[in-house]
């Protein structure tokens, strides 16, 4: 029974766009692979309604009435099994064909599509925006991650940052690659409402494309299991019409290009909130993932195996980069090495950050 | 063997049998009677499903709200973990092979015991040597990898406790590439005149399909874990991409094993499901050459769709579609076999009793199972579906649902075989109706969870899918409670229940014609065999 009432219910479309089984389609595949879906649903209903019919049927019909029944022995017939053999098969390379065809389709991104790079890491994602001249002006590219400060005051209570967590900005209409990896572990970018999904990788770069025809807001979940807040991994895909779009890149690039100013402190404030510093250390004295920033210049510090060091710059910079080398005790060494990640302008800013925190 | 012996005729109070044939603890732990070894793992392996399933309901508590509130993520990270490793290396790998398939391969076969009986102890002894392992990082604060041990999370772990679990699973490895191995040679060697290969019951085809695959696939695991293990103590770059390794790597050499051992776990399913079908419909088996020779083909095709695990992994998009075609084909003899047991009852004389009763659940919900598996094979569904609710559900409806329902209705029917005593079959029958309904209710609306987008391992979730959630935490508690009603009445039985005949279903294979309980040599006769195990029609004229 509890196939049939979804059975029904299968086709019936719900108030947010979605229906019973899948959420709403809002990507230009997402139609596809819900066809191939439903093939596939309605060839196993078929399957499912008959099989447990005959056997329902037949456990009722054949009941044992005496503990003398006999019966005949039937010990197979050919052209039943034949039948049952060969038929699904030709149902079974259907399904393949088509899920084939999607895959195919969702798998090769048009060669026009505008690229953003998205970067998966203890547990939030940063997507960077390319840099681009726009009216003959050279414009940099930025960076977006993180919570959204307005929003994490608005709502007031820090176990709810999955809401404020900064979107993915695109346009609609207009097919986007993402350029995909890790900086820790695996993760995996999922949107359901596109029906598209990807494993992020460290150490080697995946790609996911889609094209959302219309404006509106979309979940985007990490699927691959991360650690602690992995359940916590949350963003969204926000579709501007282009218009739209094109202006708050351009601001955003305008931004960045005053940013790019920026340096010491200031630079490193920034910094400290876009590149996931925030996530894992407080600034009021107290514990997170790793140990507090503030206040800690020039202390002496603990490390795992016994030794201590004096918190100076070259240990801060180090702490950063390889945060492997030293690590401090009774913590784990969860902090991912940002070597590579930070050219040096930006680690001496986070270091003088640092050393300004009280 | 003279008919004398044949159905209920001078049944167990004869005396001795191979439960009371000798005292004391000793006796039981260093026996090499693979009785009761297959006792004793099924005591063992029931006491680990009572762990698993324990972490399972906290996690379906957890997940009753969308809020993450009653354990921390940490905690819950764990719960998840444990219930995965402690349900698949402890209880569903050796469920049925190590438990049933211990007690009845040589009784099928018309034997005295195992062919090597010393090493079948040893694997028992193994598999609690490894188990220890797994305690050990339970009270030490447990792991939070994930059962799949996914790098370079799980390598790039402090945590000790992750080596700990590497090499509990590592150990327990042996035992299952050991019992296998002692299968395959009692069926070669040790069957008894008469038992020609097709004469074989279908449960002896598939333990022996079931052994191939852990002789085969097991080894992989097992170099795969060590490797983890020697990446993390050494510091070598094997999976560890900031090691130089590659992750991916990892899930390949991971589900080389991880996936052919779903049948580990499922093939002896349909090995118990060919004969309660048979036995209490009274129907010789609708084609016995295609179930048993589908048994063997999905042991061997299993082998070969490991990749549909990874379709999304970054692993290439030639793989991928190789992948989802062979996976596919595992699909058919899948569906021959469904076919072939719902073709068996036509014209049978089916009885209604507990046994049967779980064989009928069991082929509902491996329906369910086999069919939504098919979401997963195709590729572009399966982008979709992956690491969602919907695979959760997919594998629960398998491997969980499949396994146990065929467990327990393996149960009930060897029950009277196992112990010499009858159950209450009322209370059996009620029982499968709340079980039947728990499990539905409580995997079903997974699958609707899932195909919405919520993703698994999720310590709190969005509130959208709050309503499937909470039906499955009900669910889970009906289906938890019918569990314990069972574990309730069948060891009632043993204290107050009616003594078994030889033979209370009037099956036609050679372990009914022995004792209940069997004497310590199996049989108080030499056997042979003439007839077929599903041949009611000689078995009556014998009788009669
Ligand atoms: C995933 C969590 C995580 C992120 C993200 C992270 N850290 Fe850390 N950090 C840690 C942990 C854990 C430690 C303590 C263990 C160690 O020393 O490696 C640590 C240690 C440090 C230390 C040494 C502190 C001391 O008391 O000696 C500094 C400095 C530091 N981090 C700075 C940063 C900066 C700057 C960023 C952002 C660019 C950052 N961390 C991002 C987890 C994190
Ligand atoms: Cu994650
Ligand atoms: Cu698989």
């Amino acid at each position: 029974m509890s196939m049939l009432l979804p059975l029904l219910a299968a086709g019936v479309a719900r108030a947010d766009g979605g229906q019973f089984w899948m959420p709403k389609a809002a990507s230009t595949y997402a139609q596809q692979v819900d066809d191939v879906f439903y093939f596939i649903y309605f060839t196993d209903a078929a399957f499912f309604v008959v099989l447990m019919a005959a056997m329902i049927i037949m456990a009722v019909k054949y009941k044992r009435r005496s503990e003398d029944d006999t019966t005949p022995v039937i010990k197979g017939n050919h052209t039943l099994e034949l039948v049952w053999s060969v038929f699904p098969t030709f149902l079974l390379v259907a399904m393949f064909w088509l899920g084939f065809r999607g895959w195919i389709n969702m798998s090769v991104p048009p060669a026009d599509s505008m690229e953003i790079r998205v970067i998966g890491q203890k547990w939030n994602w940063t997507y960077q925006y390319p840099a681009a001249s726009v009216n003959g002006q050279e414009l940099p590219g930025f960076e977006v991650a993180g919570a959204d400060e307005a929003c994490m005051q608005r709502i007031g209570d820090p176990t709810r940052d999955i809401e404020c967590n900064a979107p993915i900005v695109v346009p609609a209409g207009k097919p986007v690659k993402l350029v995909m990896n890790s900086r820790d572990v695996l993760h995996s970018f999922f949107i359901p409402d596109f029906r598209a999904k990807k494993d992020v990788v460290p150490g080697r770069y995946t790609q996911l494309w889609f094209e959302a025809p219309e404006p509106g807001e979309h979940n985007v979940f990490c699927t691959e299991y991360c650690g602690d807040r992995h359940g916590y991994m949350y963003s969204k895909v926000k579709v501007l019409p282009q218009a739209e779009f094109d202006a708050w890149i351009t601001e955003q690039r305008e931004k960045a290009k005053a940013s790019g100013a920026l340096t010491g402190a200031a630079l490193g404030e920034q910094l400290f909130a876009s590149k996931g510093c925030a996530g894992c250390h407080k600034l009021d004295g107290s514990r997170l993932v790793g140990p507090p920033l503030n206040a800690k210049f020039g202390t002496q510090e603990n490390l795992e195996g016994g030794a201590t060091v004096t918190i100076d710059e070259g240990y801060l910079r180090e702490s950063i980069l390889v945060p492997g080398a030293k690590v401090v005790a009774g913590y784990p060494p969860s902090m991912p090495p940002y070597q590579g990640q930070l050219n040096d302008a930006q680690v001496e800013g986070l270091v003088e950050y640092i050393k300004s925190l009280k | 063997m003279s008919t004398s012996t044949l159905d209920g005729v001078g049944h167990g109070a004869s005396g001795t049998n191979y439960l009371n044939a000798k005292k004391g603890l000793m006796s039981w732990l260093f026996t090499i009677d693979h009785k009761r070894i297959g006792v004793m793992y099924l005591a063992t392996v029931l006491t680990f499903f009572l762990a698993g399933g324990l972490f399972a309901l906290a996690i379906r508590t957890e997940l009753a709200t969308p809020a993450g509130d009653i354990f921390s993520a940490a905690v819950y990270n764990k719960l998840f973990t444990l219930h995965g490793a402690i349900m698949v290396f402890l209880v569903l790998v050796p469920a049925i092979p190590a438990t049933l398939g211990n007690f009845l391969l040589p009784l099928q076969l018309g034997t005295i015991d195992v062919a090597f009986p010393k090493l079948n102890l040893l694997s028992f002894h193994i598999y609690v040597f490894g188990s220890l392992f797994l305690l050990y990082t339970l009270v030490t604060g447990g792991v939070d990898t994930g059962w799949t041990f996914y790098t370079p999370y799980s390598s790039s772990s402090a945590d000790g406790n992750v080596v700990a679990a590497l090499t509990g699973a590592f150990i327990l490895g042996f035992s299952s590439i050991l019992t296998g191995l002692n299968f395959i040679v009692t069926v070669h060697k040790m069957r008894a005149p008469g038992v020609t290969w097709l004469r074989m019951p279908l449960f002896v085809w598939a333990i022996y399909a079931t052994s191939v695959i852990q002789v085969l696939a097991t080894p992989v695991i097992a170099i795969t874990l060590f490797l983890l293990i020697f990446e993390k103590i050494v510091g070598i770059g094997i999976f560890d991409p900031a090691l130089g390794g590659d992750p991916v790597l990892f899930q390949h050499f991971f589900w080389f094993y991880s996936h052919p051992v779903v049948y580990v776990m499922v093939l002896p399913a349909f090995g118990v499901m060919s004969e309660t079908i048979t036995v209490h419909s009274r129907k010789h088996i609708f084609g016995y050459t295609a179930i048993a020779a589908s048994s063997v083909a999905i042991a061997a095709v299993g082998f070969i769709i490991w990749g549909h695990h990874m379709f999304v992994s970054g692993q290439s998009e030639l793989s991928g579609t190789v992948f989802s075609l062979l996976t596919f084909a595992v699909a058919i003899p899948t569906a021959i076999k469904l076919c072939s047991w719902i073709a068996t009852l036509y014209k049978g004389s089916i009885q209604w009793n507990t046994p049967m009763l779980y064989s009928l659940g069991f082929l509902w919900i491996f329906a369910i199972g086999g069919l939504t598996g098919l979401f997963l094979a195709t590729l572009a569904t399966d982008v979709h579906l992956h690491d969602t609710y919907f695979v959760v559900a997919h594998f629960h409806y398998v491997m969980m649902g499949g396994v146990l329902f065929a467990l327990v209705a393996g149960m009930h029917h060897w029950w009277p075989k196992i112990t010499g005593k009858m159950y209450n079959d009322t209370i059996g029958r009620v029982t499968f109706v709340l079980s039947f309904i728990g499990y539905n209710l409580t995997f079903f609306p997974q699958f609707v969870a899932g195909s919405q987008g919520m993703p698994r391992r999720y310590h709190q979730y969005l509130p959208e899918f709050e309503m499937w959630n909470q039906l499955s935490t009900l669910g889970s508690y009906l289906f938890g409670l019918s569990l314990f009603i069972i574990l309730g009445y069948l060891l009632q039985s043993l204290f107050s229940g009616k003594a078994a005949p030889r033979n209370p279903w009037g099956a036609a294979s050679l372990e009914w014609r022995t004792q209940s309980p069997p004497v310590e040599h199996n049989f108080e006769g030499d056997v042979v065999c003439t007839y077929g195990p599903y041949d009611y029609e000689a078995h009556r004229a014998l009788k009669s």
